[in-house]
């Protein structure tokens, strides 16, 4: 036990430093973005004289590497700033849009993960049969259909065509979970119908390919029945695969929706940064920016101890 | 009653009393269960639906029948060793495959003529060279799906390549009014504009495919080359390496994609670039883990003893032991990239019009799917059809390779 | 007014119609679209009798453009969505009624010296703010330095930059001193920017409260995503139907159609255009197409070369074929341009010759010239307008006929209107809706203005702008106009293809008066407190 919790301090230690760096990119980024904050506020309605006075008051007249510092120097005491547009504290402006995405995330999370383990152990007992071919058609099809061409089409049918789902999410206060489950259905399902795919695939192909050791044998001329020889057998050593693609995926569901959420309008944390990132708000892209990485960080950190912890020989190391 | 459900019973009950008598299982299942799914949907749906049946059935069938003839073509081709005589001469092998490549290079910034027909050369050159006998045997081993996706990517080739030759229309043309329906003139009907969708689409499996194809290959020299050379060298340079690529992999894709692309502008360079770094750290990633369990064995321990360079090292005894992984990653990468490059033009940051590209063309119509409208379909079905073509050439070549630990 | 307006528009199709100049589908869109208000009061009126709209109900505007970065700031207004808020919970001194003309808001009354360098806007005694408190002078006044001096980072700056002073008169009116005559005044307080917020007591403007003197009262903000009010009783206007309104931002644009489709919202501000002829099999729906103000502009600077020869510029304005551009690009929802930037939705529209697709005086004036094979580049982005970039690959089509070259650059969106826009010799650009033609030309057209996006120096134009603006009488004010039209056609540098129409769409029981404001999308973003549900 004592190793991971050691790893885990490493790992996190690290994480730290990946951020730094990650704030100083998006930082410069966002400098060289063509146009400045001012710019882009006032658009066409922009001349020299309110331009000189709305970059006073952003103060944007101070040079580039004074405005970095401020603002890392409130970051360590996890003071995000203000939003250089709105002026409002980033972490109002933004908090509740990350609990709308882990929202729709876990959503997607709860029914793609258990289904897709589930059709990828049918699959790989089922292998090369005719619902194997058609399960593998079925989902490279879902994967390679661009993700708002797949909402458009849920939304055809689900809302337009029978009426069974909204086909906005928009949310408002005092939703029942009911309601809320309702409303956020089709957005969940399409992340489900983009992510299925991969985990399954490597479910089947993490257990295939233990098939051919030599103890699958062995369980297999004891007589032992096909589901259970991958279900007893196969399936506690191929962990290690599906854990890190499952994170992989989780990762993705919180980091990569904003095409979802344009196409739902979902209030989530995605339309937030592409709008900071049009008006250059610096704050706010920051920010979005480093709770995305951490989460990925996070992530894979919980993979990596989650494949420590489900291999019996990683666990008891020699 | 008419004549065509009489036959269309009688064709299902007869191909499964033969698959009982000869005792194939899987056919007689499928076809069991064809007459009875059959049975209910005649009910429900009438000759429409049946209809509609033994035409998927039909197609599925001319699918398999041109996947096992262009299964057998290559394996005539490659019975007949052409590839040998090319490996015995080496000068005509460097010859005929680096004459074309300059003639390309030269066709492509100097706006020469038939650069297509170089390209094509170079493709058939390399294939030539690969139809040994070896080849052959291993041809033998593809399943009917693996034979399609080839098919498919053939196809797909040739449309590319060929596309000026093979589009009736230019790519940008205006020909007819807008959305004007399929005619003998337009295969595909007319886009927004009225350009023809057909050729906006043979035109796209150039520009798209090209565009896909170009970045991953960059994505895979950068991150498969650092890879390589991590695992060999190991020591701080491989502890570098990485972090760069966590750094890079946290960086939420779409959104590191859209900052470069607002910085440089959106031109194709800048976007090749952009993925290419984007999808850099997974290969990197791949191949780090994959050449790390070869790196430890100990024909590589030999090798270093009998004093090889890292060049050596990695182009003879590592690269050798970790393709399979990393083709199979290129499959689905590949796939990616188009998906990526699709969600940018939805952000409106995508190729430059009037230039044809797949992920624009469903992008640009896509809102009249909600009237039933096929047009945005149309590149849909293109990149899906080239998505599920390339992944069952890699399932095939994964199956084949049993060394394959991760992905 | 706006009946004279749409007589002439009529007319003029109908001569076009005859003399065989317009396709029957331009001739169907275009008469629609002046006609509409007729076929709208069948809808409405004819088939049953109820007379005064009905009060009630929770009405929910889907809206484009929205974003995260939104604010209440009255000086810093950019997003559509933004607009259509601003008229829900704020008002202005002056509004644009729905037949086009100028009605009271909070001033109830204004008149003029003669010389129309002073201005008096008397308030409403009913108006009051969402706090209780009646608008007063000072109010007015701290709204409207809110866009004004050195500090001020309004984009309505140049708006007021003729303003000396505002002086309270202690009669609860306000009295506006210009530095130079202008008769446009009142129509100016209808802009966006200007809407009446209440007075902090250091006389800066609290636009950060969410408090409004309009006709709903805002209860919940979020930016860039939704927006709900209620009704404001005592309210000084007439209207304010629905109980409750919300404003949902849908940026996607099949988001919007879908919405609606399903009833998710009950009526959006834009709709895509290519969709439009689908959407109206829809029995549900009824969807406006209001001619508007709003225009696309190609400007060329006149002081470049080859733009700064006229028989150039009129030969490029020569070959490009309008009615197709109107077709494929505006899908019908399009008013011809004819080179001069005064829309037929505006007062004072004069009616001047409509210039045709000639590529072979085209030709000719090129040879005059001497710029025989002119080859030129044309700037565009794709966020100029939905379609920006093939409309200006169409236009290289039709000038290819008068033998020139045009050269499509596609800029980045990111940046366009601070790097390309007044700064490449030639680009395309979309205006919004101006209300009157001396606002329209004084910003855009004027010789020292700071968008004369042209640099075209007319001085003949400038005197005339100069004394229009002072000239009290319609008639003469008409006939100005219809001279500077006639400079700008024949002289100036711009190319302005077509004026695009607002299209928008509602609910089947959603129901709105005769006419429909053409300031801006869903009846001057004034659905809100306009329109009502049907029993």
């Amino acid at each position: 036990m004592g190793d991971i919790l050691g790893l885990v301090g490493k790992r996190l230690g690290l994480g730290l430093v990946i951020l730094l760096v990650i704030s100083i990119i998006i930082f410069f980024m966002v400098e060289l973005l063509p146009g400045d904050i001012a710019q882009a506020v006032l658009g066409q309605g922009a001349t020299e004289d309110n331009l000189a006075a709305l970059r006073k008051e952003m103060g944007l007249d101070k040079p580039a590497i004074v405005r970095y510092l401020g603002w890392l120097s409130g970051a360590v005491t996890f003071d995000f700033g203000a939003s250089v547009v709105t002026k409002e504290p980033v972490i109002s402006l933004i908090g509740e849009r990350f609990m709308n995405t882990l929202f729709l995330a876990a959503y997607a999370a709860v029914i793609a993960v258990p289904v897709a383990i589930i059709l990828g152990i049918l699959v790989a007992l089922l292998r090369n049969s005719i619902f194997d071919r058609v399960a593998n058609v079925a989902t490279l099809t879902s994967i390679s259909s661009p993700e708002f061409f797949l909402g458009y089409i849920l939304i055809l049918y689900f809302s337009v065509k029978w009426g069974m789902f909204p086909a906005i999410s928009s949310l408002s206060e005092g939703m029942t979970l009911g309601e809320l489950l309702q409303r956020t259905f089709l957005p969940a399902l399409t992340l489900v119908l983009v992510v299925v795919a991969h985990m399954m695939r490597m479910t089947r192909a993490a257990i295939i390919n233990l098939l051919a050791s030599p103890y699958i044998e062995m369980a297999r001329l004891k007589g032992t029945p096909p589901w259970k020889v991958i279900v007893k057998h196969a399936l506690p050593n191929a962990w290690a695969p599906i854990i890190n693609v499952v994170a992989l995926n989780l990762a993705y569901l919180i980091t990569g929706v904003v095409l979802v959420e344009v196409v739902f309008v979902y209030p989530g944390i995605g339309q937030a940064l592409v709008d900071a990132v049009s008006k250059r708000d610096f704050p706010v892209v920051q920010a979005c920016c480093l709770i995305f990485a951490a989460t990925f960080i996070l992530l894979n950190l919980a993979a990596d101890v989650g494949a420590i912890l489900t291999n019996p020989r990683l666990r008891h190391p020699k | 009653m008419s004549l065509f459900v009489i036959g269309y019973y009688t064709l299902l009950l007869v191909v499964s009393c033969l698959a009982a008598y000869f005792n194939k299982r899987q056919v007689f299942l499928l076809a069991f269960s064809l007459t009875l799914v059959s049975f209910i949907l005649g009910i429900v749906g009438g000759t429409g639906a049946l209809k509609a049946v033994a035409i998927c059935a039909g197609l599925l069938g001319l699918t398999a029948m041109v996947s096992y003839a262009f299964r057998e073509f290559l394996i005539q081709m490659a019975e007949s060793n052409v590839g040998m005589s090319f490996s015995n001469n080496p000068p005509v092998m460097y010859v005929c495959l680096i004459a074309p490549i300059i003639y390309c290079i030269l066709a492509w910034l100097l706006g020469w003529r038939f650069g297509e027909f170089a390209f094509a050369l170079i493709i058939i050159v390399i294939l030539l060279i690969a139809m040994k006998t070896e080849t052959a045997k291993e041809l033998r081993t593809a399943p009917l799906t693996a034979a399609f996706g080839m098919f498919v990517i053939f196809t797909y080739a040739i449309a590319g390549i060929f596309a000026p030759y093979i589009a009736p229309h230019g790519e940008a043309e205006v020909i007819s009014s807008a959305f004007a329906p399929a005619d003998a003139e337009m295969l595909l009907g007319a886009d927004q504009l009225g350009r023809d969708m057909f050729s906006r689409i043979v035109f796209g499996a150039r520009n798209s495919v090209g565009l896909a194809l170009t970045a991953t290959v960059a994505a895979f020299v950068l991150g498969a080359g650092a890879g390589l050379l991590a695992a060999t060298k190991g020591g701080w340079f491989d502890q570098f390496m990485g972090r760069v690529a966590d750094v890079i992999m946290s960086i939420p894709s779409l959104i590191f994609a859209l900052l470069m692309l607002s910085i440089f502008g959106p031109s194709t360079p800048v976007i090749i670039c952009a993925v290419a770094i984007i999808y850099a750290p997974r290969v990197f990633r791949l191949t780090r883990a994959v050449a790390g369990n070869v790196v430890v064995m100990d024909y590589i321990e030999a090798a270093k003893l009998r004093g090889e360079g890292t060049g050596y090292l990695i182009r003879r005894e590592i690269l050798p032991n970790s393709t399979a992984p990393l083709v199979a990653e290129f499959g689905l990468e590949f796939c990616f990239v188009f998906l990526l490059v699709a969600g940018l033009s939805f952000l409106g940051l995508g190729i430059q019009p009037p230039t044809a590209d797949w992920g624009s063309m469903v992008r640009e119509n896509a809102t009249l799917i909600s009237f039933g409208d096929i047009t945005p379909l149309i590149p849909a079905a293109a990149i899906a059809l080239l998505t599920v073509a390339v992944n069952f050439v890699v399932d095939w070549m994964l199956f084949r390779s049993s060394g394959l630990k991760e992905q | 007014m706006k009946k004279v307006k749409d007589q002439m528009m009529i007319d003029r199709l109908a001569d076009a119609a005859r003399e065989g100049r317009i396709s029957r589908r331009s001739f169907m869109n275009y008469s629609v679209a002046a006609g509409m208000t007729a076929s709208a009061a069948t809808g409405l009126w004819g088939t049953s009798a109820k007379a005064a709209p009905s009060k009630g109900g929770n009405f929910r505007l889907g809206a484009h453009d929205g974003n995260t970065s939104d604010t209440h700031d009255p000086g810093t207004y950019v997003t559509f969505s933004m607009i259509q808020v601003a008229h829900t919970f704020r008002a202005y001194l002056t509004l644009i009624e729905p037949d086009g003309t100028l009605g009271p808001d909070v001033a109830s009354e204004w008149s003029a010296t003669p010389d129309a360098k002073e201005w008096t806007f008397k308030i409403n005694e009913n108006a009051t703010f969402h706090s209780g408190a009646k608008v007063t002078a000072n109010d007015v006044i701290a709204s409207m330095n809110h866009h004004r001096g050195e500090e001020s980072t309004s984009a309505a700056k140049a708006l007021l930059a003729d303003v000396v002073d505002l002086v309270d008169n202690g009669d609860n009116s306000v009295t506006f001193k210009l530095g130079s005559a202008n008769a446009d005044l009142p129509w100016l307080m209808t802009d966006y920017h200007l809407p009446i917020i209440p007075a902090n007591d250091d006389g800066t403007a609290n636009w950060q409260s969410g408090d409004g003197c309009g006709p709903y009262k805002l209860t919940s903000a979020e930016f860039g995503v939704n927006y709900t009010f209620e009704r404001h009783d005592g309210w000084h206007l007439e209207g304010a139907y629905f109980d409750a309104v919300e404003v949902i931002v849908l940026n996607d644009p099949n988001a919007r159609q879908t919405a609606l489709v399903t009833g998710d919202v009950d009526a959006v501000t834009q709709l895509e255009l290519k969709t439009l002829a689908l959407l109206q099999r829809d029995p549900n729906l009824l969807i406006d197409n209001v001619p508007s103000a709003a225009a696309i502009t190609m400007p060329m600077l006149v002081d470049t070369a080859p733009f700064d020869n006229v028989d150039v510029r009129n030969a490029l304005k020569l070959s490009v074929n309008r009615e197709e551009l109107i077709e494929k690009i505006a899908f019908g929802a399009a008013s011809v341009g004819n080179d001069f930037h005064h829309s037929p939705a505006m007062p004072y529209w004069p009616d001047i010759e409509q210039r045709q697709y000639d590529p072979d005086q085209a030709k000719s004036l090129l040879k005059k010239a001497g710029a025989e094979g002119l080859e030129v580049n044309l700037s565009v982005a794709d966020s100029v307008y939905s379609g920006a970039v093939d409309m200006c690959v169409l236009y290289s089509e039709h000038a290819k006929a008068a033998g020139i070259k045009i050269n499509v650059v596609r800029e980045p969106n990111d940046g366009y209107y601070s790097d390309v826009w007044l700064k490449k010799p030639w680009c395309a650009v979309q205006w919004g809706a101006r209300p009157t033609p001396d606002v329209m030309y004084s910003l855009a057209y004027k010789d020292d203005a700071a968008w004369n996006e042209s640099r075209w120096k007319n001085p003949r134009f400038n005197e005339l702008l100069r004394q229009a603006k002072a000239e009290l009488d319609d008639a003469k004010r008409a006939e100005m106009y219809r001279e500077m039209a006639t400079l700008a056609r024949d002289d100036g540098g711009t190319v302005i293809p077509f004026f695009p129409n607002f299209v928008y769409a509602r609910r089947k029981n959603v129901g709105h008066g005769e006419n429909l404001a053409a300031s801006w999308p869903c009846d001057g973003a004034r659905a809100a407190s306009r329109w009502w549900f049907e029993g």
